[in-house]
Formats: structure tokens, C-alpha cells, sequence
């Protein structure tokens, strides 16, 4: 009966299309299976990366990218709901859970930036230029105003394995000088800048950010301080409805040399923000 | 105030330029938000008219609820329509979230209770008013509430009015539901609290300056359209 049914309606499908193919043409159909949603991060399109790669993409695939800019633990949870055909983000250890849960199909590397230690000009916790575990222990002791995202994006997570890596638990030991906002990172630069407060953010969004009032990078250059980016294909074993083939396209442009260097021109007043590396299989 | 005069300055700048994305996303933003409180008030005006005149049962708390529902915060319409419409949710077969149709979806919700709410209120002074005069001329309920809404033409439109206000001013349900996606589902107040983010602090009181003559041309408009309505 089932398949009765089932034969039924391929057979009304292939009707309407026949009947439907000289009048409407194929072509709208197509262009709509070519539009893609990538969940992403705050900083890929704060920083303006997006807006200069993707109309490029277009033109290259043929694929027209719709970005949700959410930060990494919620694109992760956009894709694990099917909502998403693409994740675009950047924190390995939840990138990998995401993989081993069978949500992604293969991670792809695909750019690196780094976090910097943004602080007021005058800097009273005395933590320029010194590593980034010796600061975060500085700005503790004195108790100086820090802006934690708190969001469990990318960048939240680099935020918490840094004061882990300078001996410090976060989460339990700190003052009211700790303040988690639950927030985007331009809303974390709003807010640091606006108190003066300490503040870690990634330098792409920090370079594109226009309300910097008396903050500048304090800490930078520590190799801890590496931020890298990861593509995945949502699994369509999972989601039958990702448009696999399509995001695969925008995925495999992206790792490609085109596409890599489309990345690298990418720069805010002659600064590069972001630094290809889709070939380093360590990343 | 230096903040404030450069924001003016932007705002106009862009209205002067009719810059091509601003103008997308003016029309996205009223399209949405004007579909979500027509819809609004084609459900809510006679469900608010019927609780004034009908006797219905648990009327009282159906009327405590709407105005109880007054105060829906966006981001919890926001997150139960995204629920509903996520490919693990029970309506996520119709592909619709992150689409224009999700954002008028939540703001549909938003504004159900507030034209509920008014239109209620309104008919309850009419009815105590006319009401009886209607009966009595032999008009059955249906008919009388009809002449009811013709009396009180003025309460109608604010009360769309209240929901188109609360439509094109709320952010936290469409952002969700919508995901801010350029060129797709950015409205105004998505550009705002996006500016926002980037630090572009006067480039978003910008925008939000011409959410607010965009508003005031809508409620310029619906003022007159009543006027010529009631003939005063």
C-alpha cells in the first residue's frame, strides 16, 4: 500500500515536472537547492570577513551562503537541530565532540587568527607585554575589571582554558571584578570599553571594532593565544534535509587555493585578519 | 551629544543616498511587521469582540491570559516558535525557519494579545452602551457586534496600531527566528543590535532614527485613514 502510494507520487512528480519544464524554467529551482545556511561565529562576520568572501564564493560556486552569526556553541547546536547545513566555527574541542556524536561529516581546517588581551591605555593591572598566563594571574591579583563573554562561543572556551592554563579555576574563584555578560564579542568590547575594563577577544572582530574609547591590545604574540577556524558538512545521515552537495561545493572552495587566497586578502586598514592554513594537517 | 548630532547626520545621509541594502531592509521590516499585525488583528479583533459579547465559557480567564500575555517577553515567542519550526521540531517539515515566514509567525504571537486585549475592553464600553438598544432593534448578537466595530472604528486602529508597534520595535523573537541573515532576514532592529555589536554606535542610532519615522509615517498614515473612516 505503501509503495503504492509512494510509486504514485513519483509518478505525479515526474508528471508535473515534464508538464512543468518548457513553462517554468529549471533554473529557479536550482539557484534555491544552491542556497546554504552556515552557522558561524560572532567574529566572521563582525570583522567583515563574510561580507567580503562570501559575494566572491557566489561567483566562484555558484552557492549562495545565508550566515547565522551565533557564536560557536550555538551554531554547534543550530547544526546538531538540523537548522544548518554548514558549521563554520572555531573551538577544536567542540568541534570534535560535534564530530564523534556523528553531527559533522569531516572536519576541514581552514584559517587562523589569534586572540589578543584587549585593556584600558593605563593598564593598573601592569600586564603589557607580559605572557597571557602571567597577566590573567596580574589582572586576578589586582582585581581589575574583566569582561568574560560567558556564551560558550569559541571564544568563551579559549577564555576558560587560558585562566586554567595560568593555574587559575575561574569559575569558582572570582570577585565581582569578573563579569560575565552572556554575550556577542562586540558586546564585549562595548562593555570593556565603556567600564575599562580587561577584555580577550579575537583580533579579526578587535581590528574591525570602531567603539574602542581608551582600550588597546595589551597582550599579544603568545602561542597560546592561537585561534583556529574549522569547516564541517552537517552529517545528512542525521539531517536528510542539508543540502549536501551544495555545501560540500562551498566547503571544498574554501580549503581550495582559490579560496584560501580570497582569505588571505581579506585586510581591515593593511592588516591581514585572517591566515590560511586548510593544507596544515595539524590544524 | 556629539554621538547624537553625528547620528542625525548619518540618518540623514541615508535617506538622501536611498542607500540599496537600507532600502531592502525598510522594506523587509514593514513587510514583515505589517503582515504579522494584520494577521494579529484579523485573529485577535473578533476573538477580543466575541469575549465582550458572547457568553463564553472561562471568559474571565481567557481574557486574564490575554492581558497576562501583554508582557510576553519576544525572546521566549522567539525561542518556542524556533522550537516549533527546527528541522527536530514537530513543524520543521516546512522548512521555514530563518525565513521571512518564521518572523511574521512570532511577531503574529507578539501581537495577538494586545489587539485582543484593547479590542475587548473597547467593545465592553460599547456593548454596555448600545448593546441593549441593539437587541431590542432585533439585531442577533452577530449583527450588533458588527455595528459595534463600526462605532468603534478609532479603537480598531489603535489597536493595530499597538501590534504593528510592538512588531517593528522588537528584536528578540525575529532574531532569533529570522538569524539576522544579510539580504534575507535583516530588518532594522536586527541592523541595530548588529551596528550595535560592531562598535558602529552613531551609524546604529542611525538606523534607529528611521525606525522611528518609519513608524511615525505608519501611524501618520492609519490616523487619517481613520479620519476619512469616521468622516471627522
Amino acid at each position: 500500500m505503501i509503495q503504492w502510494f509512494s510509486s504514485i507520487r513519483i509518478e505525479a512528480t515526474v508528471v508535473l515536472a515534464l508538464l512543468g519544464a518548457p513553462v517554468l524554467s529549471s533554473a529557479p529551482l536550482r539557484a534555491q537547492e544552491q542556497t546554504i545556511v552556515v552557522a558561524s561565529t560572532t567574529s566572521t562576520q563582525d570583522s567583515g570577513l563574510f561580507g567580503y568572501l562570501l559575494p566572491i564564493a557566489r561567483e566562484k560556486t555558484g552557492v549562495e551562503v545565508k550566515v547565522l552569526a551565533q557564536g560557536t556553541g550555538q551554531a554547534l547546536e543550530t547544526a546538531r537541530r538540523g537548522d544548518a547545513d554548514v558549521v563554520f566555527v572555531h573551538a577544536r574541542s567542540a568541534e570534535e565532540k560535534f564530530l564523534a556524536e556523528g553531527f559533522g561529516v569531516k572536519r576541514y581546517p581552514v584559517m587562523y587568527n589569534d586572540f589578543v588581551v584587549i585593556g584600558p591605555k593605563d593598564d593598573p593591572a601592569g600586564v603589557k607585554g607580559r605572557d597571557v598566563a602571567a597577566a590573567l594571574q596580574a589582572i586576578k591579583t589586582k582585581g581589575a575589571p574583566f569582561i568574560s563573554r560567558g556564551d560558550r562561543s569559541g571564544t568563551h572556551i579559549a577564555e576558560l582554558a587560558l585562566w586554567k592554563d595560568a593555574g587559575i579555576d575561574i569559575t569558582k574563584d572570582h570577585g565581582p571584578w569578573y563579569k560575565e555578560i552572556g554575550q556577542g564579542m562586540g558586546a564585549a568590547l562595548n562593555t570593556a570599553s565603556a567600564s575599562n575594563a580587561y577584555v580577550l577577544s579575537d583580533r579579526g572582530t578587535w581590528l574591525a571594532f570602531k567603539n574602542r574609547g581608551d582600550l588597546t591590545i595589551l597582550v599579544e604574540g603568545d602561542k597560546r593565544l592561537f585561534n583556529q577556524y574549522g569547516v564541517m558538512l552537517v552529517n545528512p545521515a542525521k539531517h536528510p534535509t542539508v543540502k549536501k552537495e551544495a555545501g560540500q561545493r562551498f566547503i571544498d572552495w574554501l580549503v581550495s587555493p582559490e579560496g584560501q587566497n580570497a582569505i588571505a586578502s581579506f585586510k581591515i586598514e593593511d592588516q591581514q585578519l585572517f591566515y590560511p592554513n586548510a593544507n596544515d594537517p595539524n590544524a | 551629544m556629539n554621538d547624537f548630532a553625528r547620528a542625525v547626520e548619518l540618518a540623514a545621509g541615508l535617506i538622501g543616498d536611498f542607500d540599496p541594502e537600507l532600502r531592502e531592509i525598510v522594506v523587509l521590516s514593514l513587510g514583515v511587521s505589517l503582515t504579522a499585525s494584520a494577521l494579529a488583528f484579523a485573529i485577535g479583533a473578533p476573538l477580543g469582540a466575541a469575549l465582550a459579547v458572547y457568553r463564553i465559557p472561562a471568559k474571565d480567564v481567557l481574557i486574564v491570559t490575554a492581558n497576562a500575555l501583554l508582557g510576553l517577553p519576544p525572546v521566549v515567542v522567539g525561542l518556542a516558535v524556533y522550537l516549533l519550526l527546527s528541522r527536530s521540531g514537530p513543524l520543521g517539515g516546512f522548512g521555514i525557519l530563518f525565513t521571512p515566514a518564521a518572523m511574521i509567525i512570532a511577531q503574529t504571537i507578539l501581537g495577538i494579545p494586545i489587539v485582543v486585549a484593547l479590542v475587548h475592553r473597547m467593545t465592553v464600553g460599547l456593548w454596555a452602551t448600545y448593546g441593549d438598544a441593539l437587541l431590542v432593534d432585533g439585531a442577533s448578537r452577530m449583527r450588533a457586534t458588527a455595528s459595534l466595530m463600526n462605532i468603534g472604528r478609532d479603537g480598531l486602529i489603535i489597536a493595530f496600531l499597538a501590534a504593528f508597534g510592538r512588531a517593528i520595535a522588537e528584536v528578540g523573537a525575529i532574531i532569533i527566528v529570522g538569524g539576522n541573515i544579510r539580504g534575507y532576514t535583516r530588518t532594522m532592529t536586527t541592523s541595530i543590535a548588529l551596528e550595535t555589536s560592531k562598535g558602529e554606535l552613531s551609524f546604529a542610532l542611525a538606523l534607529g532614527i528611521i525606525l522611528i519615522l518609519l513608524s511615525m509615517t505608519v501611524s501618520t498614515l492609519s490616523y487619517f485613514f481613520g479620519r476619512v473612516l469616521t468622516g471627522r
